[in-house]
């Protein structure tokens, strides 16, 4: 058994960010820059928000695309990034219908979620939580 | 560690430049937030300056702890205070300090005017000078930032500051809209942003902030958001701030009808509980604050020559808005009162001062001293929406010679047409809603922007009143300026209020340790002081005088839970608030 984040419901979503603020911390710094999930409102905070995540697809858009193999095939769904293969080309990020690869300015290189979850420990509303993927 | 806080940008607009400049010493020695932006204020705001002048500065600060820890997510702002003619400050949450803070600046200073209407784009290192003529004369603050969203970028992480109507107008409570539900309020900002020219301010930016010690500061951090999920924190997030309806009416401390009473015969249809169950519709939060205690309304509505058409607006309410938009002007309808609140909202005006004016206004035509001549044919009565919507109108709009008085606050337009003895403002500064005793109304008179959340007098006569303490003038003095010198470092450090029983000094000092700075609390406690004594070497510049200060007589004459208070109290306290102040 291997796991996922995925979103629970975004109606609970309060906009905080803490979750984006989370998994930047992972790299020891505060900020956004390096998150993998993004939290936007849907045009005015008064009309909720979307949770722009990784949804650990079997069959990854992203990989098919990346032209020097620095995706592959996570366990559970998803990909892991080989940084030292990867040439900063975007194809990936473009390639994701739900615009869930995000972009480091600072490596030019794609930030990609790796289901560790440790976002969900920051999450106070339960919009998102890790769950069990058979794969 | 190259944290860019101490990068202050400038921005001219007369002469559309812009430039950074490195006071990493003024960090190190006023934190940020407050400390750091009266010292800012002080060097760039020439003496006897004219708050509409075009060198009177706009200097946003924010913390170091901003975007690192949680709820350390407000901006401060300051700048000469149209309405009070002296230290004007404002605090405000949304997104904007998180935006400012990764954009890569600690503080920015506004100064100049632009010849056109303008806005600022500020997006990182990219500084732009946009063309505002088109919305310029928007009234509807709201539809300029649904516009700026389009345009601009940053989506998530930005912040969209931006003037209504009144601050084109400057009005002189005009405030700065953020996000839709965030406000500078007080004090007008919004019309210090209109004599500029200036419409609005979009801000974002991705710049990390590091840390000197990775895994204390994953600890901390832990241990900070474990302290935020307290039930202390979850009051603001259940009911809110309106929560406090109910309990200051059965007080007898609700100011109510101009505070003529202070109880308000139909508080609990506009109270906390109502609003809940009735209305309302989300609960949003603060960029990287997980508390998410603004509560939005969802107030539906049918368009009167349109069958089968509705619209569903939802509105921010708090509450500092229920006491003056509500039961200051005795309005018992909780539909009547969000639709009040919206226009006010729309217009971009401070809620607190525009409802203490039509509080004013409405006892000064009952009493004969103004006329419909003066309020351009309406006859403003307690509990009548309609008109008090038309008349803020007016407000913003500037309609006629009474209105540009109004729109200068009540001690102003009372000093000109009379009525002073009801006329609540304290150091020019329109009253916020706590009737509960002599401390609340001394805080008002001392506190270095005379609002409620300077020293939080409210707290002392509550618990005077549950026998907890009774306090001697001169205690109460030194409580209040205790209370806001501590305050200083809040908001340097810009953490929210609500969060001043989390942060306390240990946690604080642990917080800076994790970006490499010492700050124990003998030593935060003496930077606080020096922050307030530094407010009031500004003030005192500016003419600030306590022995000046008025007094209305209404308060004198209305209940409050303790029973009517004591001039003696105050001459008494007043007099060892002069001679306590001056030696800090």
């Amino acid at each position: 058994m291997v796991n996922r984040l995925s979103v629970v419901d975004v109606n609970l979503c309060v906009g905080c960010q803490c979750c984006m603020m989370a998994c930047n911390r992972r790299f020891g710094e505060g900020g956004t820059a390096k998150s993998a999930i993004n939290i936007k409102s849907i045009g005015g905070v008064e009309r909720g928000f979307i949770v722009i995540v990784c949804r650990a697809c079997k069959d990854p858009p992203c990989m098919k695309v990346c032209p020097t193999n620095a995706l592959t095939k996570r366990p559970g769904g998803g990909v892991i990034l080989n940084q030292s293969k990867c040439i900063g080309c975007k194809r990936c990020v473009e390639t994701c219908t739900l615009d869930a690869i995000q972009w480091d300015d600072s490596t030019e290189k794609p930030v990609i979620c790796v289901h560790c979850g440790y976002c969900t420990n920051y999450c106070q509303y339960d919009v998102i939580k890790m769950e069990e993927t058979n794969q | 560690m190259n944290d860019p806080l101490s990068n202050v940008l400038h921005i001219d607009l007369s002469r559309k430049r812009f430039w950074t400049e490195n006071r990493n010493e003024l960090f190190n020695e006023m934190i940020g937030g407050s400390g750091v932006a009266i010292k800012l204020l002080a060097e760039e705001c020439p003496k006897g300056t004219d708050p509409l002048a075009p060198e009177n500065p706009i200097i946003f600060a924010v913390g170091p702890l901003t975007g690192l820890y949680p709820i350390a997510s407000k901006t401060v702002a300051m700048f000469k205070s149209p309405l009070t003619g002296n230290l004007g400050e404002s605090h405000c949450g949304g997104r904007s300090a998180v935006a400012i803070r990764f954009a890569g600046y600690g503080a920015i200073i506004i100064k100049g005017f632009s010849e056109t209407p303008v806005y600022l784009a500020i997006h990182g290192d990219k500084i732009r000078f946009r063309d505002a003529s088109v919305i310029w004369n928007m009234a509807n603050s709201t539809t300029v930032g649904r516009i700026l969203r389009e345009k601009e970028s940053g989506s998530g992480i930005r912040s969209i500051m931006r003037i209504g109507r009144a601050g084109e107008k400057k009005v002189s409570y005009a405030s700065v809209v953020t996000e839709t539900y965030r406000h500078f309020g007080r004090l007008g900002l919004g019309a210090v942003f209109g004599s500029k020219q200036l419409k609005a301010i979009v801000i974002s930016g991705k710049k990390n902030i590091p840390v000197s010690d990775m895994k204390s500061y994953r600890e901390i951090y832990q241990e900070t958001f474990r302290l935020l999920s307290s039930a202390e924190m979850r009051k603001y997030h259940e009911l809110g701030t309106s929560m406090n309806v109910m309990p200051l009416n059965e007080l007898g401390a609700l100011p109510t009808k101009n505070l003529q009473e202070s109880k308000f015969e139909n508080a609990e249809a506009i109270s906390g509980e109502t609003f809940e169950k009735n209305f309302l519709g989300r609960r949003v939060a603060c960029a990287h604050c997980p508390v998410a205690c603004i509560h939005l309304a969802a107030l539906r509505e049918v368009y009167e020559k349109e069958p089968y058409f509705y619209k569903t607006e939802m509105i921010s309410y708090d509450y500092e808005l229920i006491f003056a938009l509500g039961s200051m002007l005795g309005i018992s309808s909780p539909q009547a009162l969000l639709k009040l609140m919206d226009e006010v909202e729309i217009l971009g005006l401070d809620a607190m001062s525009t409802g203490v004016a039509l509080a004013w206004a409405t006892e000064a035509q009952q009493k004969g001293i103004i006329t419909t001549k003066e309020t351009n044919g309406l006859k403003l009565n307690w509990n009548d929406e309609e008109s008090y919507s038309k008349a803020v109108n007016y407000i913003a709009a500037q309609v006629n010679e009474f209105y540009e008085t109004l729109g200068k606050g009540v001690t102003y337009t009372s000093s000109k047409y009379g009525g002073k003895e009801f006329a609540l403002a304290f150091g020019g500064n329109e009253m916020p809603g706590y009737h509960t005793g002599p401390a609340t109304h001394l805080g008002f008179l001392i506190g270095s922007r005379h609002s409620h959340l300077d020293n939080a007098g409210y707290n002392i006569d509550q618990k005077a009143l549950a026998k907890i303490s009774k306090l001697t003038p001169e205690e109460m003095i030194d409580k209040l300026i205790e209370e806001e010198a501590w305050r200083q470092i809040l908001s340097s450090l810009v953490i929210c209020f609500f969060a001043r029983g989390i942060y306390k000094s240990e946690l604080i000092s642990k917080a800076f340790k994790t970006i490499g700075k010492e700050f124990n609390e003998k030593k935060l406690k003496k930077i606080g002081l020096k922050i307030l004594k530094e407010k009031y070497r500004f003030k005192k510049r500016e003419g600030f005088i306590i022995k000046n200060l008025e007094i209305p007589e209404r308060i004198f004459q209305t209940e409050t839970p303790s029973g009517k208070l004591s001039k003696e109290i105050f001459n008494e306290g007043l007099k060892i608030a002069e001679m306590k102040l001056t030696s800090i």
